[in-house]
């Protein structure tokens, strides 16, 4: 099943490649034309997202290198220890949907110390592989097309992210 | 709310580092900050290019509305505000099979592709359409079918078994997915209810 998966993800790009030029060609497309006509907006969606990403990647940067991120952690963590919710894992759970890199860096971080097969470390992994970064993914598909309020997508987000952090908690709870 | 959480990291940052005698942390972190997203909006003109003339081909082919019209069970329920047929949901269904696929470098040019076609159907109004808030949701909460990258982190560090969580990543994304498109649904009714 995994391996199958992992050769579509391999093949996927190449196929299409391959596959739309060809079907377009058929279809007597000026294939080369319609490309670069296509292509020409690439620069302009790209550097459109400059100043939302600006703004947003300002914000996690301040709030992770001051401290306050741990801050957070450290109030929270008797609470949820209660739960059964390892204070170890909260700052990946606060900076999930903010940054990719950095909870990645905390995931491999907790990974290392606690190793790949402790408890901490399945339910680490278990919290990269479902999350997605929800803000930083808002602030960039938004900004590329010039949206300013962003009505409710921010408490959807929210309450997806939450959701799928106690999914996990029980899931790793249940099968490790 | 995103006014809220964005003032709401700058202060409590500040207040924080001024409190600790640390205040010069703020402004190295803030101009780095800053450097990460040029670099990370620089990165994506190369991508998005091919990406959308890929796309223009495809669409030229007629495959993305072939691709619209095979998945319009779906879309239909979730995006009924979608002309049936519309490049738009094309763009959606590959960002999505990008995502569950875990291929970041489609998944994103084709996320932006799907906004610019949501976006045209908004009148480019500078406030989000409700098709733009479920794509929204059910993009961020999109199951992985293969974590690669922390597969590959597992692996690195010596796991007896590295694919062990594949199982419970598929289950957790699952209630993440059902809970982000009835959350939409309610928040949608009551945002239009309320007239927002």
């Amino acid at each position: 099943m995994f391996e199958v998966i992992n050769q579509i993800s391999r093949w996927a790009i190449p196929i299409i490649l391959l596959l739309v030029p060809l079907a377009a060609f058929i279809k007597k497309v000026p294939v080369f034309e319609t490309f670069v006509e296509g292509a020409e907006d690439g620069f302009t969606t790209a550097i459109k997202t400059i100043p939302y990403l600006v703004a947003m990647l300002v914000a996690v940067s301040v709030f992770r290198a001051s401290g306050s991120m741990q801050l957070m952690a450290d109030f929270f963590s008797p609470v949820l220890n209660k739960i059964g919710f390892p204070a170890e894992v909260l700052p990946h759970a606060i900076m999930r949907p903010l940054s990719g890199g950095a909870a990645l860096g905390i995931a491999a971080d907790i990974i290392k110390h606690h190793g790949p097969d402790s408890f901490i470390g399945k339910l680490v992994s278990t919290m990269q592989g479902t999350s997605d970064t929800t803000f930083y993914v808002l602030t960039l598909y938004f900004g590329s097309v010039g949206i300013r309020k962003y009505r409710y997508a921010v408490a959807t987000g929210l309450s997806a992210d939450i959701t799928t952090l106690a999914a996990s908690l029980f899931i790793a709870h249940a099968m490790f | 709310m995103v006014n809220y959480i964005w003032l709401g990291m700058i202060v409590i940052s500040i207040i924080v580092a001024g409190a600790q005698g640390d205040i010069e942390v703020i402004t190295k972190a803030a101009f780095e900050g800053a450097d990460t997203a040029v670099k990370v909006s620089i990165s994506l003109i190369s991508i998005m290019t091919f990406w959308l003339g890929i796309m223009k081909l495809a669409e030229a082919a007629g495959l993305v509305q072939a691709l619209a019209r095979l998945v319009r069970p779906i879309t239909a329920f979730l995006f009924p505000s979608i002309p049936k047929d519309h490049p738009a949901l094309g763009a959606i269904v590959m960002n999505l099979s990008a995502n569950v696929l875990g291929l970041s470098n489609a998944a994103t040019p084709m996320g932006l592709i799907a906004m610019k076609e949501l976006q045209k159907l908004n009148g480019n109004s500078k406030t989000a359409s409700d098709a733009m808030c479920t794509f929204l949701a059910v993009n961020t909460s999109c199951i992985t079918l293969v974590p690669t990258t922390i597969i590959g982190i597992r692996l690195m560090y010596g796991s007896q078994d590295p694919t062990s969580i594949v199982g419970t990543t598929i289950f957790a994304t699952a209630c993440g997915m059902t809970v982000a498109v009835t959350a939409d649904r309610i928040f949608r009714k009551i945002y239009n209810w309320r007239g927002k």
